[in-house]
């Protein structure tokens, strides 16, 4: 084999040579890749919600007028506002929250916490990889291309009920988006193989599964998520395209078929994919949580099955999302009571992180400020969860703001903060750089007091009855709207220091040290070189 | 054992083009399939036999590609299992791999099963009268103890001959291995050509444009996947046939040829359930 050896060189290939990325097979890059990707698709998503906070800015059309710009769907008519805000659900939900945490994160520090040299598959990892781009361009085409008569691109919300997203929109918009979800079902299919596979096949000697990283559990309830409610995605996304191409009736009431049907098979899927956006997020809360504590995580054994338990759950109250479409009131009480379950395991990960600070000696690092703002954030939201659950009171709430207000809590002030706090606890382990940590605090003020601007008001919106998806509102609303795209302006400010923090350290190059946390960080990833070396664990660690 | 300094038994893989060549494949498929179906350029645009509506030149070109990765693909994976870089761990890797990708497929047909289901149960809310029974007013479903049973009996059949197979290759019996797996791929192919005569003697329609209801979808949507991936283990089997005949196959290293005879035993038990509420229990 001595001829492949060049290639499995400890020598680093250069950073300019495309092959390196192109042709992957090392974990690490590939994990830089999806964090590239991942950035790039928040730039996109991120800019459409700036749309639609601009439009929602003032009562009356401020940007989607229907005047002809030139522009297509970015600057067209009141369609346009409503395919914007699909696309900003989809690119947020699939090409940047998913990215950056099972692909980036996932991919970066699971071979690395558990002692392996690589994932599984090598080459299926880059697969995964570089489907997310094929897909993203299918998405992204949706969005000039006719979607609705001479509308363009799918307005019908990133849930893809029928009939909007079949006898709705007859162009090929819809198809496109169909099949760039199909395209982004099988990355995370291969990617959730991969997962399992490594976690399960390649433990360092002595890493039983309950000496496993909280982030390497949270990572394997994630991906087994996925593995098991992305082919229901894909059944149903299947019957959306032979409906719209081929005749079939499964959601055309004409033929017998039944669009309350799609939604049961899209929430099956859809409720676990919520928890596949958070899941990562508590494995790196924990992480960071337990290191600037200095104090090994409280409770890990709960914190571990807490998970399991949340991703178990997960799999049976879906149709909480469709407590408006008549369905009995005995099978809705069973879907509230299976509902307000999950707040015990999730209760359980809140307060085990407070009980981990709870006599520790605190350090207010940039990653635990972003972890602490997740904690009180992700709270928030989960309240408000709760009083959504009850299916008496959300049919007043149902597709309002609240809603809106309740699954940002979560998702952007949740999700996106957790991401943030892996990206400034690992960004010297990733980059091999240190970054400037006023610039990313600042970041971290402006996001964390921008996000509860934008998102607090839309509590008050939501319980006075403003719809979703809607593109103009009575004058009543007018304050906290006004409001709410205020602190988009503010967090947008906490985005430049982002990028900021970024090219700082990038001109800057302080070499970082193996370990900048001290005793807190314990995980195998700070035993290696910042940045570890190409193929670490040539020799495999052994775990006490 | 890859990897020159390595200490373990873990397989480094080497940089490969296969993952950007297909995923290149895998967009082209998804806009010819788009243009054939909706039609992303007018009739008149110079490349509309590409991507025109009902054109199959986007199509074409989409799915040569992907063909040709898999090829190349698993075309590598067989050269690195000849030199050895397919170890005892990397061999339980790739058979969680494999059970994995089968329970992802289980998920998908619990969609289309689950469809079937609640049009078979619940029929009685349909508000058109012709729609609330089981099966739809005007449906004549297939009876189950003809070409169904028989189809039933290939594939159990077929299930024996591929377990034959693996185990006289497990005894080193070459011989007896090559003619069960002759025979799996035979009956494979004769499960195949029965629901295509099946198919050509339905009394119920695919579209509504010929008719058709959600009986014709839920059935045909079903046993078609079910369909394709009798097809699709047909030749995986197939090609595990012909590494045997070329000697790539041992008493003690045929994954391939495991990990085909599961996925028909997969393909096997779908058809079970097809069989036993597609056709027996809710025949109607």
């Amino acid at each position: 084999m001595s001829a492949d050896a060049a290639t499995h060189d400890d020598h680093t290939p250069s950073l300019w040579d495309w092959r390196r990325w192109v042709l992957s097979t090392n974990h690490k890059d590939i994990g830089t890749m999806y964090l590239v990707f991942a950035i790039f698709a928040g730039i996109i998503g991120g800019g459409l919600s700036g749309l639609i906070r601009w439009e929602l800015m003032e009562p009356g059309l401020q940007v989607f007028t229907g005047e002809d710009t030139g522009w297509g769907a970015i600057f067209g008519n009141a369609h346009n506002y409503n395919v914007v805000t699909t696309m900003h659900a989809l690119i947020m939900i699939f090409f940047m929250v998913m990215p950056a945490m099972i692909g980036g994160f996932g991919n970066w520090f699971v071979p690395l916490m558990i002692g392996a040299p690589d994932m599984a598959f090598p080459r299926m990892n880059n697969i995964s990889f570089w489907l997310l781009p094929a897909s993203f361009a299918l998405a992204l085409m949706s969005m000039f291309v006719p979607g609705a008569g001479a509308d363009l691109g799918f307005g019908g919300g990133w849930v893809l009920y029928p009939p909007l997203s079949t006898s709705g929109h007859n162009g090929p918009a819809m198809d496109l988006l169909i099949l760039s979800l199909h395209i982004a079902g099988v990355s995370s299919i291969l990617g959730a193989i991969n997962f399992i596979t490594t976690i399960f096949n390649m433990r360092a000697p002595g890493m039983t599964i309950h000496k496993m990283p909280l982030f390497v559990w949270s990572v394997l309830v994630t991906v087994f998520l996925l593995l098991l409610s992305l082919p229901v995605l894909a059944g149903a996304l299947t019957m959306l395209l032979t409906d719209r191409n081929f005749g079939t009736a499964f959601f055309a009431p004409e033929g017998g078929g039944d669009p309350v049907m799609y939604q049961h098979l899209f929430w099956f899927f859809g409720h676990p994919e919520v928890y596949i956006l958070i899941l990562p997020g508590f494995g790196i809360v924990s992480h960071v949580v337990s290191t600037f504590s200095r104090k090994p995580i409280f409770g890990y054994l709960g914190m571990a099955y807490a998970m399991v338990a949340i991703g178990f759950i997960g799999f049976i109250v879906w149709a909480h999302h469709m407590y408006t479409v008549g369905m009995p009131v005995d099978l809705k009480a069973y879907f509230v009571a299976a509902t307000m379950v999950i707040a015990v395991p999730t209760g359980i990960k809140i307060f085990s992180w407070i009980a981990t600070m709870w006599g520790g000696s605190i350090e207010f690092r940039t990653p635990m400020m972003w972890a602490i703002g997740f904690i009180f954030l992700f709270t928030v939201g989960g309240v408000t969860g709760v009083v959504l659950a009850n299916a008496g009171v959300d049919q007043s709430l149902h597709d309002t703001y609240y809603v809106v207000a309740h699954f940002h809590y979560v998702l952007s002030l949740g999700a996106v903060f957790a991401i943030f706090a892996g990206w400034y606890y690992w960004f010297e382990k990733i980059f091999g750089v240190k970054y400037n940590s006023f610039l990313a605090r600042a970041q971290f003020f402006f996001f964390f007091i921008g996000a509860n601007v934008i998102f607090f008001p839309q509590h008050f919106l939501g319980l006075n009855g403003m719809p979703r998806r809607y593109v103009d509102y009575p004058d009543a609303f007018e304050f906290w709207n006004a409001v709410s795209s205020w602190g988009y302006v503010i967090m947008l400010v906490g985005m430049v220091l982002f990028f900021a923090v970024l090219i700082d350290a990038m001109i800057r190059r302080r070499k970082a040290d193996a370990n900048p946390w001290g005793e807190g960080a314990t995980t195998l990833e700070w035993t290696l070189s910042s940045p570890p070396p190409f193929h670490q664990f040539s020799e495999l660690p052994k775990i006490k | 054992m890859a990897g020159h300094a390595a200490k373990h038994d873990y397989h480094l893989v080497d940089p490969s083009p296969w993952p950007f060549v297909g995923s290149v494949g895998a967009f082209l498929l998804a806009i010819g399939a788009v243009g054939n179906m909706a039609g992303l350029v007018g009739p008149d645009h110079p490349i509309a036999f590409m991507y025109g509506e009902g054109s199959w030149g986007g199509l074409a070109l989409g799915f040569l590609i992907v063909i040709w990765t898999m090829i190349g693909w698993w075309g590598d994976m067989i050269k690195e299992s000849k030199r050895g870089d397919h170890t005892a761990v990397v061999d339980i890797g790739m058979r969680y791999g494999m059970i994995l990708f089968i329970a992802s497929e289980v998920m998908f047909f619990v969609a289309w099963f689950w469809a079937f289901f609640e049009y078979a149960i619940f029929h009685d809310v349909r508000i058109d009268p012709a729609l609330a029974t089981w099966p739809p007013a005007g449906v004549e479903t297939f009876d189950p103890w003809h070409l169904p049973l028989m189809n039933t009996l290939i594939l159990l059949l077929s299930g024996t001959t591929v377990t034959w197979a693996h185990h006289a290759l497990q005894h080193d019996d070459r011989k007896g291995a090559i003619i069960g797996l002759i025979f799996t791929v035979v009956l494979g192919l004769a499960f195949t050509s029965l629901q295509v005569i099946e198919y050509s003697h339905a009394e119920f329609a695919f579209s509504m444009a010929d008719g058709g209801n959600l009986y014709g979808s839920t059935f045909f949507m079903a046993t078609g996947f079910h369909g394709a991936h009798v097809v699709i283990g047909t030749i995986f089997l197939a090609v595990c046939l012909f590494r045997l005949l070329a000697g790539q196959m041992s008493a003690k290293k045929h994954f391939g040829l495991e990990a085909a005879a599961w996925y028909w035993h997969f393909v096997d038990v779908v058809w079970l359930f097809l069989f036993a509420f597609v056709y027996v229990v809710y025949q109607g």
